[in-house]
């Protein structure tokens, strides 16, 4: 099979609704001229007249435009250019796009999209690295999506362009040129369903996003200590795929949470009381997670990395669940 | 619609009695939530919506009763929602100030200020690259709403993309209980559309006749293609900022000079004048009137509250999986 970035793989997902639905259009900072600021929109540079609009700094509008535009027949894909920038206009997609359908009484659909990068990378200090989608799982009203690789990446784009919800959807900056195989032909990837990454029978690993890649690289360096670990990538946050998790530590009866977002109240905490509410019988030991530390993320590289977590407190995660069997 | 004079004042008596009815079932403790009474400003809405049609869009305001009626609003439906009841306008989720009618083109009354500008602006996108119509959008809001950013960064959208939305600014001079002149830099908020660079109107918001050919002005040019527009009414709040407003920060005597100049005894006198409107007219109109508020209210009374099992549905069109 073919292999393309994970960049190359949201671009494809977009230029073949665009070319489908002519409803379709998108819009944000830096996107018509430049083909987004990751290169997100490079294969439809030049095409598309009209449909893909470079806006003003103005994220208020950018978002909360977003609702107008859906209820008069369109369907925006909105770039938010930095997750961090979400909160820039975060009254437009809390107070208005989350609540809009609910509000009414159901009229009505909201096909949108809000997408961009997050994630920590390369020392863009505190205004330019969050992650910041256990926001957006605790407030009621949109669909979260984190993809990992560019096949799922693909698959949950095309799904979010078919959704008549809102849909919220996180790229992870170090993921983008990040290359995996991506068929020729169409093909959709439901929300709500997990992925197992990876095979195990000693601990599952629950991740999102880059730990997803992280926890594979952690499982790998314990596979020769002898240790067998399964990998679970969530893919979407709302909804989130309760049952698989529950049926892997139903086999393994141990289990580490790992994301980037801060572990303090991160999605983690959701995921850890859902499995001790759901599966606490099969559990053989206290569930561990990984997260950021509870600061904004400095600058320095070496500040950075204490902060972030990685592959290390995978691991360390892991065997500290394995010691305390 | 055109413009019927006899229909632009049923209107308006149809707006006033509906919020004059909504204060009393406040005040008997028959409506949860909060009223925000829209009387004293009903020329503003009639005289705009007198130039719209059915498929073009609005948006609207906490403040919204009047927008909605004048929008061609089922008041049945509005006062089952005042309600909280399952045959309200949002099923009882939405409540007095967040009443929508997305069929009617009513994309939303709205809770914060300054919020529906944004919705109005995107409306205008969709309108322009996708329906390629000559729909418009009326955009309503208060003085309050024009310091907020979202006045700012949608007038400066609208004007870039020349977008078909009229900007209604319903200047009633009180932000809750700011009064306009000490919160906001300008005298005339219709001054600010110059940095902008779109055409810039102050308008009498008690004058409907006024109020309708400024709102024409704007329209034509929106539907033909020659952008927004920022229209001022210039009226005035003669209720509290809620049912119940303890009105402190203004006077009795300030409140009574404004009654003097409300729309509907003012524009009485006119179609009196030129002998369209007679006594028995009248009494013919408002009787027809309050018989179709008591007949909304009867509705609301007889209709059931929704089961609480309700409460979990609406959220996405597809509700499978989502853990309420």
């Amino acid at each position: 099979m073919r292999e393309i970035t994970f960049s190359e793989a949201i671009c494809e997902a977009i230029r073949e609704e665009m070319e489908k639905n002519p409803a379709i259009f998108t819009y944000g900072e830096d996107i018509a001229k430049q083909g987004g600021i990751f290169g997100t929109y490079k294969c439809i540079l030049g095409k598309f007249k009209e449909k893909v609009i470079d806006t003003p700094i103005s994220e208020e509008v950018i978002y909360g435009s977003a609702v107008g535009a859906a209820l008069a027949g369109g369907r925006p894909i909105v770039e938010f250019h930095f997750a961090d920038f979400l909160f820039t206009g975060m009254c437009s997609i809390v107070n208005q796009i989350m609540k809009i359908r609910y509000m009414s009484g159901g009229q009505g659909k909201l096909p949108i999209i809000l997408r961009g990068p997050d994630g920590v990378a390369r020392s863009a200090a505190a205004h330019h690295s969050q992650s910041i989608e256990t926001v957006f799982m605790h407030i009621p009203g949109i669909k979260v999506v984190i993809p990992s690789t560019p096949y799922d990446a693909k698959g949950l784009m095309k799904t979010a362009l078919r959704s008549d919800d809102p849909v919220i959807f996180f790229e992870h900056k170090r993921l983008y040129k990040t290359k995996g195989p991506v068929p020729e032909e169409e093909y959709l990837i439901p929300f709500g369903e997990a992925d197992i990454k990876r095979e195990g029978d000693d601990v599952t690993v629950i991740a999102t996003s880059r730990m997803v890649l992280e926890s594979l690289e952690a499982a790998k360096e314990l596979e020769e200590e002898g240790i067998s670990v399964e990998v679970i990538d969530l893919r979407t946050l709302v909804p989130w795929d309760k049952e698989t998790v529950v049926k892997s530590i139903k086999k393994t009866h141990k289990a580490v949470i790992a994301h980037e977002t801060w572990k303090r109240a991160g999605w983690g905490a959701e995921v850890a009381s859902t499995i001790y509410e759901e599966a606490f019988e099969y559990l053989d030991a206290p569930i561990k997670r990984v997260g950021a530390k509870n600061v904004p993320h400095p600058f320095s590289p070496p500040l950075e990395e204490a902060v972030v977590p990685d592959k290390r407190d995978v691991v360390n995660a892991i065997k500290e669940v394995l010691e305390n069997v | 619609m055109g413009m019927d004079l006899l229909s632009l004042y049923e209107t308006m008596v149809k707006i006033r009695l509906f919020d004059t009815k909504a204060e009393e079932l406040f005040l008997e403790g028959k409506i949860p939530g909060f009223i925000h009474s829209y009387v004293g400003e009903e020329a503003i809405a009639t005289g705009v919506s007198a130039n719209l049609r059915p498929d073009d869009y609005i948006t609207s305001t906490h403040r919204g009763h009047g927008h909605m009626i004048a929008k061609g609003a089922d008041v049945k439906k509005m006062m089952a929602e005042l309600y909280g009841k399952k045959t309200g306008y949002c099923k009882g989720k939405g409540g007095s100030m967040h009443i929508m009618d997305f069929s009617l083109g009513v994309l939303g009354a709205n809770g914060v200020v300054g919020g529906g500008i944004p919705i109005a602006v995107g409306a205008g996108m969709s309108i322009k690259l996708v329906k390629k119509s000559d729909q418009v959008v009326v955009c309503y809001f208060g003085d309050g709403a024009s310091n907020r950013g979202t006045f700012h960064e949608g007038l400066n959208w609208a004007s870039v993309y020349k977008l078909p939305v009229i900007f209604v600014c319903e200047n009633n001079m009180y932000a809750s209980t700011a009064y306009m002149p000490e919160t906001t830099s300008v005298q005339d908020i219709s001054s600010r559309a110059v940095a902008y660079n779109m055409p810039g109107i102050a308008v009498d918001g008690n004058d409907v006749l006024a109020v309708y050919e400024a709102a024409k002005e704007a329209i034509e040019r929106a539907r033909k293609g020659e952008g927004p527009t920022l229209i001022e009414a210039k009226t005035y709040r003669l209720k509290g900022h809620f049912v119940g407003d303890p009105e402190l920060y203004r006077s009795k005597e300030e409140v009574k000079k404004f009654w003097e100049k409300e729309p509907i005894g003012r524009f009485e006198k006119l179609l009196f004048e030129k002998g369209i409107l007679t006594e028995i007219k009248k009494k013919e109109i408002w009787d027809k009137i309050k018989n179709e508020i008591e007949e909304a209210v009867k509705f609301a009374e007889k209709s059931e509250f929704p089961p609480p099992e309700d409460a979990l549905t609406d959220m996405f069109i597809d509700d499978r999986k989502y853990d309420y």
